[in-house]
């Protein structure tokens, strides 16, 4: 894992420290609500519903044990004995106190973390596959990158007065795991395979554009193969020809999807080259010996070698957990543990204070001290001995936390929405509730296969229902709830875009509806088909049909 | 009827006019009227309240003053998934009024 340098410690405690200050002078009635907003912003805070809320940067979603420690520290000594993990692979609480934000902070910074560009108008915590480094399928890890992009979009002054916030997400394997092209800019991580030209090279393939929300767009590739140390120049392409030409009249038009759409794709990469050219003239590209250097910190844990790939399924219930929640990891000997957030009528992505201490001595004792958040709200154990996934699989049940259903139909997504949220318009907590309940049967949920909900309580779609096979949207109609169920989505390597299939449903009748759209599927299936597979198979009327009956 | 919301500028806790002061309590929130803008300039003026806002309200059975919009109703219960949270997570009835 990166370990921060002198700079990175001083640039934390210095704006730990000028919080700190920022927030005396506001309590003490120097600075006005609307003063300081923006300035607690920048440090994550916001306020919600119920509290102050503090998010939590947890950079490409890679977590050691001691800095998971940290996090159940904050949930158990400043929050509610929680905390909840984001689709951008953060944690966030929901109860924090103003007086008591500059405390954690520092608390924070003792573990090398922060909330800085957690929130505001600035380039968010990059994404990144939450298998890096660990899955077979990856070209190389893509985290070092992530790292070298976080490194220069901080606190940097051509990003520093963006038009709107800014999503990266860094892949490096054809399966997209982290909804990359859902992302203002996306790098897939490529191998060039060219044999009369540079074969062997790697390469990013470059998108952009993407974003969900009220205006939702799927991100272009704007360029086949940029060699990784020019990134800084490309990226600060990209940021230049938005911050040209961007809107700022209009806080619904400003994000980058919007001026790619406007201007055109060609249009847009014409000038995103040009910018590129003239960036690239001035040599302050990352050197190859800097990439080096953090790379290092992301060297391969010490695998052993000559271990079996032998799993003892002995145990029924640990062999169900086993065939749904392991993945192939690229060492012999080892696998990747998925640990499901989403127990039958739970919140999605809530966790306690001790299963964080349970996940964190397990990563510890199990994982080369690694933990990871995904974007689908659950954790993952990176790189577990199987001779040891019997013992971790019977910690993990003992905490509640061995759930059985890893992107199957109660993996659901869904967005804090107005049990929590200012901007929500509806609950999605309570939706998400009632369909794990209604589908809790595990036979049935695995004869359903892969099938992904994805519900947010409003426009702003932070719960990605623009990007589920089954998509709920949750609207205020005359001040009730009211639910739009979308079909079609994805935010996988398969990527599109779901669709309004009619009329919204109350909260009852949400639930009624996606499983007659799950029915529909198991009359039209075909053998192998996913729900996705035969929704673009067999169109949207035959679903409609069924859902309005 | 019109009732004054907003946060407690330290803790962030909801809270609402009953008159005089900030209470944690919806049930002491009182019908501001036509001073609810001066109420609310005064009050943030003097940061006794955070973000404060007004609200539509509505008569409860006993005639106390209640928020209109769900969105309200939830600030003044806490989340309805976690009711043990709420300021009054031993009262039954507490969030019966809420959805």
């Amino acid at each position: 894992m990166y370990q921060y340098d002198k700079y990175d410690q001083a640039m934390v405690d210095a704006r730990v420290a000028e919080f700190r200050e920022q927030t005396r002078r506001r309590i003490e009635g120097h600075l006005t609500d609307d003063q300081f907003k923006p300035l607690r912003l920048k440090n994550g805070l916001y306020l919600q519903l119920h509290a102050y809320m503090l998010r939590v940067a947890i950079p490409y979603g890679t977590v050691s044990s001691r800095q998971f420690r940290m996090l159940a520290h904050i949930a158990r000594k400043y929050d509610r004995g929680y905390g909840h993990v984001t689709t951008r692979q953060n944690m966030q609480y929901n109860w924090i106190k103003l007086e008591e934000a500059p405390d954690i902070l520092a608390d924070l910074a003792t573990v090398q973390m922060h909330a800085i560009q957690t929130s505001g108008e600035s380039i968010r915590n990059v994404s990144a596959d939450q298998y890096a480094g660990a899955a077979a399928d990856e070209i190389i890890d893509p985290r070092p990158w992530a790292e070298v992009i976080r490194q220069i979009t901080s606190f940097m002054p051509e990003f520093s007065y963006l038009p709107r916030k800014f999503k990266i997400a860094v892949i490096a394997s054809d399966e997209d795991r982290v909804a990359m092209r859902w992302h203002d800019f996306g790098i897939r991580i490529v191998k060039n395979e060219n044999p009369e030209n540079g074969a062997g090279e790697i390469g990013f393939e470059c998108y952009a554009g993407g974003g969900m929300g009220r205006t939702p767009f799927i991100a272009y590739k704007i360029r086949e193969f940029l060699p990784p140390t020019q990134i800084l120049s490309y990226l600060q392409a990209v940021l230049r020809v938005w911050n040209r030409n961007a809107r700022r009249d209009n806080i619904h038009k400003q994000r980058m999807k919007i001026l790619v759409h406007d201007l055109g794709e060609e249009e847009f990469r014409r000038q995103v080259e040009e910018e590129f050219q003239n960036f690239l003239a001035l040599g302050q590209d990352v050197p190859q010996a800097e990439y080096d250097r953090v790379a290092a910190y992301f060297a391969p844990p010490p695998f052993e070698t000559g271990l079996s790939d032998e799993i003892d399924r002995s145990d029924p219930d640990f062999a169900l957990w086993a065939d749904r929640q392991l993945v192939a990891h690229k060492a012999p000997g080892y696998a990747i543990v998925n640990i499901s957030l989403k127990p039958t009528g739970g919140i999605p992505g809530d966790m306690s204070a001790e299963q964080m201490e349970l996940v964190a001595d397990l990563a510890e004792k199990y994982s080369f001290d690694e933990v990871r958040a995904t974007h689908a709200q659950n954790l993952v154990l990176p790189h577990v001995r199987k001779a040891d996934l019997y013992a971790v699989w019977q910690a993990l049940d003992a905490a509640g936390l061995a759930g059985v259903n890893l992107d199957l139909v109660t993996d659901i997504i869904a967005c804090p929405g107005l049990d929590y949220c200012t901007l929500a318009n509806a609950r999605s907590i309570p939706v998400a509730q009632r369909i794990a309940e209604r589908f809790a049967d595990l036979d049935r949920q695995r004869d359903l296969g892969e099938l992904k909900i994805k519900i947010s309580g409003c426009i702003n779609a932070c719960g990605h229902h623009h990007a589920g096979h089954i998509g709920i949207l949750g609207v205020d109609r005359k001040g009730t709830e009211n639910y739009q169920l979308l079909l079609g989505g994805s935010g996988s390597e398969d990527v599109s875009q779901a669709k309004i299939t009619g009329p919204g449903f109350d909260e009852a009748g949400i639930v009624d509806a996606v499983e007659r759209a799950v029915d529909r599927y198991r009359e039209l299936r075909e053998p192998g088909e996913r729900f996705i597979d035969t929704y673009r198979r067999v169109g949207f009327d035959p679903f409609k049909e069924s859902i309005y009956g | 009827m019109k009732i004054l919301t907003g946060n407690d500028l330290k803790t962030g806790a909801v809270v609402w006019w009953d008159g005089s002061g900030w209470s944690l309590h919806v049930e002491d929130a009182t019908d501001a009227g036509e001073h609810a803008d001066m109420i609310l300039a005064t009050e943030t003026a003097a940061c006794r309240v955070n973000g404060g806002y007004a609200i539509d309200g509505v008569p409860d059975d006993h005639g106390k003053a209640r928020p209109a919009h769900i969105k309200d109703r939830i600030r003044a219960y806490g989340p309805t998934v976690r009711p043990d949270l709420s300021l009054k997570p031993a009262d039954p009835d507490a969030g019966s009024w809420v959805i």
